[in-house]
């Protein structure tokens, strides 16, 4: 047998097959990063539990009440939603001073409760605004003690300032008055 | 005068495409590697809220996703015009939900099921009555991490 060179492979269509390939995948993946409020519901009640609000005085208690048309009952007074952060700040950060609202911000709790009528924007807005207003007040808290804003604090320093503000949001049970 | 002669054959030599094969490659491991499997296909409208207090989530496949919104122009004639839940390809009720939660513990090794999170991705015109039943029926469920999936909005 006489030995010959084998002839070299044509690679002129490789381009083409990891074209096929690059646009297989672009067509069937996703890029898109997913992004949200991050909340923790409570767990369900047990039957023979009593749930003791009594002890809560209602200072430390700040009502926050959507309705099926989208408007909003703050401590039984109408607000615009661009209010709603100033006023949970003030309600917070109030350390006793103003008799109508927290005593500090660890008994502070913020009671939201919406109508089974409202849209899904407003309430996205509204627990945006609640995130906001405990977010500012510990990155001003951070800032004062370590020079950084909270997000940038690592392990015991940041569970210092979340011990100082800690986020407490309590959702009751939706009503149904507006039925849409 | 020979010497502001043009070259013969004019134009320019062809540029070798030896390496055009390994640049489309990169580009293919980039996007696989940068990328996920679309996992379902979206039977519902879906604009998200905007909000700016948001986390990203670290890892996808702790996630399982509900969403909620009126279906898609197509399926409005068969499904009507208000708001409805897909769970993974299908619309489905509230009462499918901890089914659903349960199916994706199964799937998920064990020491990774206290991770597990569900990403509620629901439309701006959704009725906040159809998310309370899914939150009432994860709380059943005992999946009490949750996630308001929204595009964030930079102040």
């Amino acid at each position: 047998m006489s030995r010959r060179s084998l002839p070299e492979i044509n690679a002129g269509s490789m381009a083409d097959i990891a074209f096929l390939l690059l646009i297989f995948f672009l067509v069937t993946t996703t890029m898109d990063v997913d992004t949200g409020l991050v909340r923790k519901l409570p767990a369900m009640p047990e039957e023979e539990e009593i749930i003791d609000d009594s002890q809560i005085k209602a200072r430390n208690i700040y009502v926050v009440l959507v309705n099926a048309k989208d408007q909003l009952l703050v401590e039984e007074e109408l607000m615009d939603i661009s209010q709603l952060r100033e006023g949970t700040k003030a309600f917070l950060d109030n350390w006793g001073k103003d008799p109508n609202l927290s005593d500090n911000p660890q008994k502070a709790i913020v009671s939201l409760q919406n109508d089974r009528g409202t849209s899904y924007e407003m309430y996205i807005s509204v627990q945006n605004e609640l995130s906001a207003a405990y977010r500012e007040l510990r990155d001003r808290e951070a800032q004062k003690k370590f020079g950084v804003k909270y997000a940038e604090l690592k392990g015991d320093n940041k569970k210092e300032i979340r011990k100082m503000f800690p986020e407490k949001i309590s959702e009751a049970e939706p009503k149904n008055v507006g039925e849409n | 005068m020979s010497r502001f002669k043009k070259k013969k054959g004019g134009g320019t030599p062809a540029i070798s495409t030896a390496s055009l094969p390994d640049i489309v490659f990169m580009l293919l491991f980039f996007f696989m590697v940068t990328t996920v499997m679309r996992e379902t296909t979206l039977l519902v409208e879906n604009t998200l809220p905007q909000a700016s207090e948001v986390k990203k989530i670290e890892d996808k496949s702790l996630c399982s996703y509900i969403y909620v919104g009126a279906p898609v122009a197509g399926m409005k004639s068969k499904f009507g015009t208000q708001p409805r839940i897909q769970l993974n390809d299908a619309f489905r009720l509230s009462s499918d939900v901890q089914e659903f939660v349960a199916a994706k513990r199964e799937s998920t090794s064990e020491e990774k099921i206290p991770q597990l999170i569900t990403c509620i991705k629901a439309d701006v015109d959704a009725k906040m009555g159809l998310i309370s039943d899914i939150k009432q029926e994860l709380r059943k469920a005992k999946a009490f991490k949750i996630n308001y999936a929204t595009f964030e909005r930079v102040e």
